[in-house]
């Protein structure tokens, strides 16, 4: 089974969530750092990377001698990234998506394909034994969706049953990329507009993508009702509320999750749990 | 000589418009007969790589000179190659095509060396 934590808004408390669902989801659990700009779960997980793989897309590379500037690639080429000009052929490395439909069209072979490095994934095995995966991108890179559906391909190091995602901030493609073929998506927002504007957007990406959903309200008991009310109307679970408190803000800021600073939080995730098996029941694990 | 001068409308009396890669249309003139025709720019809903898309369309009307107000690094370095002169006329007044027409065969345009701003894509490998 595999459960995406997502939220829209930052800074929500995805990872706080994400790893203490890790840490109390059993012995089978692989954990994916998906926020490639910035991954932070390392910080919580403490898992020992010793695994390491260099990840980007695929460039055009053309050679001069075999193109006869029909103009097939350029054609094809939805980002712009390959223009024929005359006699001339460019590559915009910038521009390109890696998407290799240049490379298929040509009819006269005159193209091959280079690894651009755009990030390294890295794994490891936390102390607790979850199979821990991260992507990490370059500086400067523009574009992450890459390295997330590296990371997402990239095989675990021992079989597991419950995968848990967790996702960049944000609506955007990396988020959609992270939330792709998950069974349940866990959403973490606050009750305050910023909190309830961006729940509704991932919600909106959920839909789309035919995931069911559920909420977690972090940060509980400040703001409005507004979240609360929208999910009653929406028909989404609220799972679980974290209360706004001093202790959590600084057991987090220690690097410690949720379980740790109170071991109690230990039944409301195990109940999460069994309520997303509840409502995934018949997906394919 | 061809010319294509960017503009916002499909007439040689449209406003000139000064973006490149996003402009509305490009007005082709013949500037020994003044004969013209209006084409809409492809490139103008692309989600990205306006640039490389428009210098392409501006190559197959066959244009030897472009006529606009800017010039990013991807459309500078798609038009260069195909011989395509780029000119820069003025974006802070209000011009039609058949001005910007005039100006440029009063020879008060001048050409563009190098991009005129940065691309909008950051970050590049």
């Amino acid at each position: 089974m595999r459960i995406v934590v997502a939220s829209g808004k930052g800074g929500t408390g995805k990872t706080t969530v994400a790893a203490s669902l890790a840490l109390t989801a059993g012995d089978s659990v692989r954990f994916m750092d998906c926020d490639v700009e910035a991954p932070n779960a390392a910080l919580f997980l403490n898992p020992v990377l010793d695994t390491r793989k260099e990840v980007g897309i695929q460039l055009p590379v053309v050679d001069e001698a075999l193109c006869t500037h029909c103009g097939k690639c350029a054609e094809v080429c939805e980002f712009h990234a390959i223009a024929v000009i005359g006699k001339k052929i460019l590559v915009f490395p910038e521009l390109c998506h890696g998407c290799g439909s240049c490379t298929l069209v040509c009819p006269e072979k005159a193209i091959s394909e280079r690894l651009d490095v755009m990030g390294v994934l890295e794994s490891g095995s936390t102390a607790s034994g979850v199979d821990f995966a991260r992507g990490v991108m370059n500086v400067g890179e523009p574009m992450a969706v890459p390295i997330i559906r590296e990371l997402k391909k990239w095989s675990p190091a021992r079989p597991f049953e419950i995968e848990i995602r967790d996702a960049p901030p944000g609506a955007s493609c990396p988020v959609v990329e992270t939330m792709r073929g998950a069974d349940f998506a866990l959403l973490v927002t606050e009750p305050t507009p910023f909190g309830l504007h961006d729940l509704k957007q991932v919600v909106g990406i959920a839909r789309e993508l035919g995931i069911p959903a559920g909420v977690v309200i972090n940060r509980d008991g400040i703001g409005d009702n507004a979240v609360e009310a929208y999910c009653a109307e929406a028909g989404l679970p609220i799972l679980l509320r974290i209360p706004m408190e001093r202790r959590f803000a600084e057991g987090i800021a220690q690097g410690r999750t949720l379980v740790e600073i109170q071991p109690e939080y230990r039944k409301h995730f195990s109940a999460i749990l069994s309520e997303i098996i509840k409502h995934t029941q018949g997906a394919p694990s | 000589m061809k010319l294509a001068i960017s503009i916002s409308g499909n007439k040689l009396e449209s406003a000139f418009d000064p973006r490149f890669g996003r402009a509305a249309a490009f007005c082709l003139v013949d500037s020994e007969t003044g004969e013209w025709t209006a084409h809409e720019n492809p490139a103008l809903s692309a989600s990205g790589g306006a640039g490389v898309q428009a210098a392409q369309f501006i190559a197959k009307l066959g244009a030897q000179v472009v006529i606009s107000g800017a010039y990013g690094p991807n459309a500078f370095d798609t038009l260069s190659p195909a011989g395509i002169e780029m000119y820069l006329a003025p974006t802070g007044e209000t011009l039609t095509a058949a001005d910007v027409l005039a100006l440029f065969k009063a020879g008060k345009l001048n050409k563009a060396a190098a991009a005129t701003h940065a691309g909008h894509h950051e970050g590049h490998r």
